[in-house]
């Protein structure tokens, strides 16, 4: 898929997790409008993984470190086809069900439970030293969250990725400036992400518009080709993206919608041509 | 006296499987001396990973290792370990059920001298706590070796605890040992004594104090704390009407408090914990920790000879 392909389907899933949030009344849909691109683009055409190969050792790993955004997660695998989509949708975070909150193994394609924020860098860096020693090619990728940032175990993870020089390593930030008391910036200054990671001898990849599945895709190709030192892609996302009024505004982190905002919210879907 | 530390035979007995078996990993966090796994490195040095003073990584990593096929064994000292990365070993460990087993080296009061920081008094209770986690604190070298090769022929998550010093040796090298299931030393008449670890040997040097005063003193090895052998409980229970537990871990949600739980399940005896206070303990080596609360030979000999005396 192009961008353009990308950007089509990333739309497609955002009606996904309006669907499941709003009848679950439960998920963190603003984290969820916010990372869906970088999953779309990642699940869709960089990373070789599929249903029939969710098993493989040669499969690339993907850890949601930012385990709140499981709705969105699930709404992509259940796209592909790992499981029936709409079971998902229907059942999220109700009782018994296994789609709960934050991404557990249960779920076919989830590789690891996560939810406590802080743990992807590191289970990424043994997954890819677990790659080198066993002499494969498969690369893993981890998503975090900017507020996710502020857990000091991230740098433990990222000083051995470098020290490892753990090329098969790609971790992404979707920075969307928000976490649920405000704004990142305020709640605990952790700016300047690109150099924090560059010090801990990663090779930093910034995309300004982390909304936009071409440029999302460029990153990756080049996260790709990088030797010898672990990748960061810096993705600058709009937090509630596609929604007007959950866009920038912390509140969405977990906001539940009302009859009439679903609606609003399904209908600024519609209108929009790609 | 035996002078070799069971952590020598963990590494002895890993080296040994990791010669057919290429997936053995072993991950330390600039501990790879004070667990006694240095050779280990020399020899397979592309199997050993180093983490640094870095025990939430370690732990955490090591699940990654695992969830991509590998039999980790990760090493640090039990203070650490234990609650530092308590956070990486209930998610990443026992939530994700990987393939680890964490090895808690210099267990209990092991640093003794070196005060709270490096005493680990609550890891029972607190990997006991963790769904699907499995503890166990052998006695001695023969049982180290024996469920360290039972270990190696599961995939699932375990927490083994063992001290610094040469344990006394309990057994003959070819013991008895199954998996899950209490080594029943000595049947006693009018006190059973379950213990783990080190106070395995205390507590039959106590039975054998005891049996001068006439009294018939049981001991039961409950090396395996999670899951525990409730059978050998209950045995001891219908042996003898007071059971005393004794265990270098705090009275709180340790060997003690499982054992309580269980017996008083089915009422069938008296239960008595032995265990370290719960204050910031006295320093010095383990003996002399041990004496001053009562927690050697002498010191439980004479605390059942008390509860005995006190119930006729």
């Amino acid at each position: 898929m192009n961008g353009t392909d990308l950007n089509k389907k990333a739309l497609k899933l955002r009606k996904d997790i309006i669907e499941m949030v709003y009848r679950s009344g439960a998920g963190h849909v603003g984290g969820d409008l916010s990372v869906i691109d970088i999953l779309t683009t990642l699940y869709y055409q960089i990373m070789n993984v599929a249903p029939d190969k969710k098993d493989d050792p040669g499969r690339d790993r993907f850890l949601l470190s930012k385990g709140h955004c499981a709705d969105a997660l699930y709404c992509v695998l259940g796209d592909k086809g790992y499981f029936n989509e709409e079971e998902a949708i229907e059942t999220f975070s109700r009782f018994g069900s296994k789609y709960i909150g934050h991404p557990n193994t249960d779920v076919a394609g989830v590789e690891i439970n996560s939810g406590s924020l802080g743990h992807g860098i590191s289970v990424g860096v043994g997954m890819a030293l677990a790659a080198k020693m066993d002499h494969r090619d498969y690369r893993i990728y981890v998503v975090c969250g900017d507020g996710e940032m502020e857990e000091g175990s991230n740098y433990e993870g990222m000083m051995a990725a470098g020290h490892y020089h753990l090329d098969n390593l790609c971790v992404t930030v979707d920075v969307n400036g928000l976490q649920i008391s405000g704004a990142t910036k305020d709640v605990m200054c952790s700016d300047d992400l690109a150099k924090k990671f560059e010090d801990f001898g990663f090779n930093v990849i910034e995309v300004t518009d982390g909304n936009d599945c071409g440029q999302l895709l460029a990153a990756y190709e080049a996260a790709k080709a990088y030797q010898g030192r672990p990748s960061a892609v810096i993705a600058h996302t709009i937090k509630g993206k596609g929604i007007s009024f959950m866009e920038n505004t912390a509140s969405w982190h977990h906001g539940v919608m009302t009859k009439e905002q679903y609606r609003k919210a399904i209908k600024e879907l519609e209108a929009v041509k790609i | 006296m035996n002078t070799v530390t069971n952590r020598q035979v963990i590494c002895d007995v890993l080296m040994a499987a990791s010669e057919k078996d290429k997936d053995i990993v072993v991950a330390c966090s600039d501990s790879r001396g004070s667990t006694s796994l240095g050779k280990f490195a020399e020899r397979f040095p592309d199997r050993f990973v180093e983490l640094g003073i870095a025990e939430q990584n370690l732990v955490s990593v090591s699940a990654g290792l695992a969830a991509c096929g590998k039999k980790v064994f990760a090493a640090s000292p039990a203070s650490f370990l234990s609650t530092r990365s308590y956070e990486q070993v209930k998610v990443d460990v026992a939530y994700s059920g990987t393939n680890v087993k964490l090895i808690g080296i210099s267990g209990g009061i092991s640093y003794g001298a070196l005060g709270m920081t490096h005493h680990s008094c609550q890891d029972i209770a607190a990997f006991c706590a963790l769904p699907d986690m499995r503890v166990y604190v052998p006695s001695d070298r023969f049982q180290t070796k024996k469920l360290m090769e039972a270990l190696l022929k599961d995939q699932k998550p375990a927490y083994v605890r063992v001290s610094r010093a040469a344990s006394e040796d309990v057994y003959k090298e070819e013991m008895d040992f199954s998996l899950n299931r209490a080594c029943v030393i000595k049947e006693g008449r009018d006190v059973e004594i379950i213990a783990c670890g080190d106070m395995v040997a205390y507590a039959v040097q106590a039975a054998k104090l005891l049996e001068n005063d006439g009294i018939q003193a049981g001991v039961t090895d409950m090396y395996c704390l999670k899951p525990l052998d409730r059978a050998a409980v209950r045995n001891a229970a219908n042996r003898a009407k007071l059971i005393v537990t004794v265990e270098e871990h705090s009275a709180f949600g340790g060997l003690g408090s499982m054992v309580s739980q269980a017996v008083a399940e089915e009422g069938l005896a008296k239960v008595i914990n032995i265990a370290l206070p719960d204050a910031h303990l006295i320093s010095g080596t383990a003996g002399e920790v041990f004496k001053a609360y009562g927690m050697d030979a002498e010191g439980i000999a004479n605390k059942i000879k008390a509860v005995l005396s006190n119930e006729i």
